[in-house]
């Protein structure tokens, strides 16, 4: 009857099913309609560009933890390497060479997450490191976007063409699909002096269901806000950052395109363009790189999102998100100092409540 | 590539000098801690650190010469004191804190000789000539002073017993390793 | 209504774990027949420990005072069956580490023979501090959980002119129901209890908080209460930790207790239902507390439910009642949100046991914790609003006091960040950890400062010794300077015997 039960277990004795391959499996799978939609628009060599990334991701993982003696198979399987190569795979021009992907990859898990101590550890978002460190390393390459270009419809790479134009580069027969996004072209043309009046006369029909140049994660805006949503219902991410982030946007675009349409994007283009609903649902809600309380989240968001229009309308580069969020994750802890929830029976500085009685 | 190198190197080269020179120069005298950090020390002069009393242990730490974790009857608390005076950081987890101990009377042994109740210096132990000795556990410091001068060797030193109030949960073996 | 608008604002704190109570809440309240041997521990509440006074061989009858409270904060404990002292001895205490602690043990006689009884006539005529002294000397403490001693508590109301009385019938802690059964059964004895509180405490309203997954409970209190219009029956959102007083307060009243006060002076007390009707029995039946509900749940139980049994019965006793199923792979004073692990079932009940389960092997999983992935559930389900993350971050590294700036000594160990995190963390571990450390370095701070009088003590003894050595010294030199002299005055033989009888 005496039995024992060895080192006490502390409380809680109960727990739930949660668990961080659960949570990043679900991100996943909101990030999914988007991906394949995606892959419908540019076909094979975005399907291997992604494939290639994802693996890289992986094995700079696995790389990096062999080096410090520690098992990979548990810790690659907690999904959050697969994820980091995902985003950063959404967020690269959809034709980009092999060697884009696979450099991110490793860039992305070796240098932006398993230097700081893997998991939980890393200031900056892993994928956007690795975005970053690409476009100012291969600018021809991270700026070479091609037209959709949809799976199965004339003209389009098959299996073996797209392996091809992934390995080998765009072949110079289909040289005159590659074109601007709209944020670059917008950019260019004012550059030229053209109006955006004039120049967004001539942007891609469809455009607003993201039949246009752009990374996988660009032109399926509606998809990526559509998975978002989903996973502010499963309480995976709040409303904080997504929200703030947008508004950061959204904001200053509709003021500044009121005052000036000629020279400022409108409030739409702006929202539906780049990274802005990537960036704001998956990129900027990073657990690990983004703070914890409801007003910091608000204000980090914020400052995500007014970086990025601040970036785009007067920096050098047509698109912002990347370095928005960067900026921002390296805020994070003064945020997150500055910014703590109040604790129940004190003020928001700390100190004791007064008694009433 | 090598101008750039180079110029770095030398500016590296140039501001280190300095800062080496201006340490040569400029350094200021430090203060006097010794009566801060006698201030830390137990103050019972057991002499189990090395040195002959509390006063000499601050004067060796003051100049260096001594480590923060050489006072065992202080614990990890006195190690933890030192090292924020002295700015040193120090590995709390290789301080053996064999826990705090206590001297301990064996009754059977004792002979009431009473040599280690002069030698006590928080007059923790209690008894008269002839008869058994008890050590008063709340005072004893744990410097083993008595245990050199008795002479039936009925004191000992003994952990200091884990009871429901002093005893913790331990911290959880570290995730991730 | 100002409070039903509170009420219907949901708090933004808490989790909702899975409450298992059914059917073990549904089950009839059994009678656990006297055990054979009991073993009455002499700690059973906070403060300090009761001292015996009856010796071995001696009979006492139940009900019998056999240790007294010692100090301001303690309680008395009295024999829970009849029939002889057979030890006053050490049994392992009910608490993690295993230790034993002091208990007397009892050899039932089966008779169960209660003491000669005076219950208090007529107790609303009676002055306040009667209540008050008759409940503590019944031992009656906080049933909850906290097991803080009743009577000052009441004292304490009284003085600090409270108000509003809060019965807790929360019971937000999953598996458990003993408090649900006693408000199911004995609803007159609650409310009863909860109106001669109020009378101790000089309380003009009572808040009776019931969380709504106990439907059957709220409907037996209504009707207990329907009587006396001073106490409300309020139904709340089941959400855990809601038993816990400041959050309970908080949905109750509106009132946020300050950190560094007690709940008192905002001008509420919380007590505990089973509390409540502990007083009642020591007042109207004039019994001490010596009985109480246990709930006996979990996946190893055969028959899961409730029990009314003798405190000191070993937990043993209680399973070849109930049943096992299979050998528990844990086993829990409490509930699984805060209770504590035992490490064997020798272990005897005590006042604030409030159930044991018995855990089978799928319940008793821990899942591998794995790194901090900065989530943020923790601090969504703090109920006190605390950064769990931040301070287990360095607590890990050994950075006590940074966990300190976090506040740490404000978390009440409800268990929320622990349930809620995904990487399966030992968060509350790490507190409890960093607690128990901060403690013993203040303990040890205070020792050191105790020696360093006790040294000086000694060096001031010694330095007057050796003065007073010296001035001895001194004076009998001069005392046989002045007989010397006297001598030398003297006749030569007188002298002589002089000399020889100062030496």
């Amino acid at each position: 009857m005496s039995q024992s039960y060895g080192m006490p277990v502390a409380a809680p004795h109960t727990t739930t099913t949660n668990s961080p391959t659960r949570i990043m499996s679900l991100v996943m799978l909101a990030l999914a309609p988007a991906t394949i939609y995606g892959f419908w628009l540019y076909g094979w060599p975005a399907i291997f560009l992604w494939v290639i990334t994802i693996a890289s991701a992986m094995l700079g993982e696995a790389f990096s933890l062999r080096l410090m003696n520690r098992h990979a198979a548990p810790i690659l399987l907690d999904g959050s390497a697969i994820l980091t190569g995902w985003l950063l795979a959404v967020s690269l021009p959809p034709w980009a060479p092999w060697w884009i992907g696979a450099f991110g990859g490793f860039f992305a898990t070796m240098l932006g997450k398993q230097a700081f101590g893997g998991l939980g550890q890393n200031l900056f978002n892993p994928a956007m490191v690795a975005r970053v460190a690409l476009l100012i390393s291969f600018p021809v390459q991270m700026t070479a976007w091609v037209a959709p270009l949809p799976l199965f419809s004339v003209g389009a790479p098959g299996i073996l063409d797209g392996l091809l134009i992934i390995l080998k580069g765009v072949p110079p027969a289909l040289d005159a699909v590659t074109s601007a996004t709209t944020l670059g072209f917008g950019k260019t043309e004012l550059s030229r002096g053209i109006t955006l009046l004039e120049s967004m006369q001539h942007a891609p029909a469809l455009s607003f269901i993201g039949s246009r140049p752009g990374s996988l994660g660009e032109t399926a805006a509606w998809l990526i806000l559509a998975g978002g949503v989903a996973l502010m219902f499963l309480r995976i991410i709040s409303w904080h950052i997504p929200l703030a982030m947008l508004a950061g946007i959204a904001i200053p675009a509709a003021i500044l395109h009121a005052v000036d349409p000629a020279r400022y994007l409108d409030m739409g283009s702006h929202l539906l363009s780049g990274g802005a609903m990537l960036g704001a649902f998956f990129i900027a809600t990073d657990y690990v790189t983004s703070p914890n309380s409801p007003r910091g989240q608000l204000i980090f968001g914020f400052g995500c999102g007014l970086f990025t229009y601040i970036i785009r309308t007067w920096a050098g580069y047509p698109e912002g998100v990347a370095f928005a969020v960067l900026l921002m994750n390296a805020t994070t802890p003064i945020i997150d100092t500055y910014f703590k929830p109040r604790i129940y029976g004190r003020d928001s500085k700390g100190k004791p409540l007064q008694t009433t009685n | 590539m090598l101008m750039s190198v180079g110029s770095l190197a030398a500016m590296g080269l140039a501001l280190g000098s300095v800062l080496g020179v201006a340490s040569r120069y400029l350094s200021v005298e430090a203060d006097p801690i010794e009566a801060e950090l006698l201030a830390m020390l137990p103050g019972s002069q057991c002499g189990q650190c090395g040195y002959v009393g509390c006063g000499q242990a601050a004067a060796a730490l003051a100049k260096g010469e001594a480590p923060v974790t050489l006072c065992p009857p202080g614990g990890k608390a006195t190690v933890e004191a030192l090292a924020a005076k002295l700015g040193v950081k120090v590995d709390l987890s290789q301080v053996v804190d064999s826990g705090p101990q206590i001297a301990e009377v064996t009754e059977e042994i004792c002979v009431g000789c009473c040599r280690c109740i002069k030698v006590c210096p928080t007059d923790a132990i209690i008894g008269a000539a002839k008869q058994i000795h008890n050590v008063i556990r709340e005072a004893c410091t744990g410097c083993s002073s008595c245990i050199d001068v008795c002479p039936t060797e009925a004191l000992a030193m003994m952990p200091i017993p884990v009871t429901l109030q002093h005893w913790t949960w331990p911290k959880p073996a570290s995730a991730q390793h | 209504m100002g409070f039903l608008d509170r009420f219907l604002k949901t708090p933004n704190w808490g989790v909702h774990p899975e409450d298992h109570k059914r059917p073990a809440a549904d089950v009839p309240l059994r009678l656990f027949p006297s055990p054979e041997r009991i073993f009455m521990p002499l700690h059973q509440h906070v403060g300090g420990a009761a001292r015996p006074i009856v010796m071995v061989g001696q009979k006492v009858l139940k009900g019998q005072l056999i240790a007294q409270a010692q100090g301001n904060i303690s309680a008395p404990i009295h024999a829970s069956v009849s029939g002889t002292i057979s030890a006053v001895g050490e049994v392992t205490a009910p608490h993690p580490s295993g230790l034993p602690f002091k208990a007397i043990t009892i050899d039932s006689d089966g008779e169960n023979r209660w003491i000669d009884s005076e219950p208090l006539a007529d107790p609303f005529s009676a002055a306040p501090e009667e209540i008050t002294k008759r409940t503590a000397a019944a031992g009656v403490v906080g049933l909850g959980g906290a097991t803080f001693p009743a009577a000052p508590k009441f004292a304490l109301g009284k003085r600090l002119k409270v108000t509003t009385l809060i019965v807790n019938g929360g019971e937000c802690e999953p598996y458990l129901s003993s408090d649900d059964r006693i408000m199911r059964d004995y609803p007159e004895m609650v409310i009863d209890g909860a109106r001669l509180v109020m009378h101790a405490i000089g309380a003009t309203q009572a808040l009776v908080g019931i969380e709504n997954n106990k439907p059957e409970a709220i409907a037996a209190m209504r009707q207990a209460a329907a009587a006396f219009p001073e106490i409300k029956i309020c139904p709340l959102p089941a959400l855990y930790p809601m038993g816990s007083d400041r959050q309970l307060i908080k949905v109750l009243t509106g009132i946020e207790v300050p950190s560094d006060a007690r709940a008192a002076e905002t001008g509420v007390l919380v007590h505990n239902v089973s509390t409540c009707a502990a007083v009642h029995k020591a007042i109207r039946l004039g019994q001490p507390l010596v009985e109480r509900i246990i709930t006996i749940n979990g996946g190893a139980i055969a028959a899961p439910g409730n029990l009314y049994a003798p405190l000191g019965t070993m937990i043993s006793d209680l399973f070849a009642f109930v049943g096992l199923k299979e050998a528990p792979s844990r086993l829990i004073l409490g509930g699984p949100m805060m209770g504590t692990p035992l490490l064997h079932d020798r272990i005897p009940i005590v006042k604030g046991a409030s159930g044991i389960l018995a855990f089978n092997a799928a319940e008793a999983f821990v899942p591998e914790a794995g790194p901090c992935i900065r989530c943020g559930n923790c601090t969504k389900a703090c109920p006190m609003g605390l950064l769990p993350l931040e301070m287990a971050a360095r607590i890990r590294v050994g950075d006590l006091e940074g966990a300190e700036k976090f506040e740490l000594q404000d978390c009440i160990s409800c268990g929320c960040c622990a349930y809620v995190c995904p990487s399966h963390i030992p968060l509350v571990q790490y507190f409890s950890h960093a607690k128990g450390e901060l403690t013993a370095a203040e303990r040890s701070k205070l020792r050191t400062e105790a020696t360093k009088r006790l040294v000086e003590a000694k060096t001031a003894r010694i330095e007057r010794e050796e003065r007073e050595k010296l001035e001895a010294a001194a004076r009998r030199k001069a005392e046989r300077d002045a007989a010397k002299a006297a001598a030398a005055k003297a006749a030569t033989p007188v002298a002589e015997q002089t000399q020889g009888a100062s030496a």
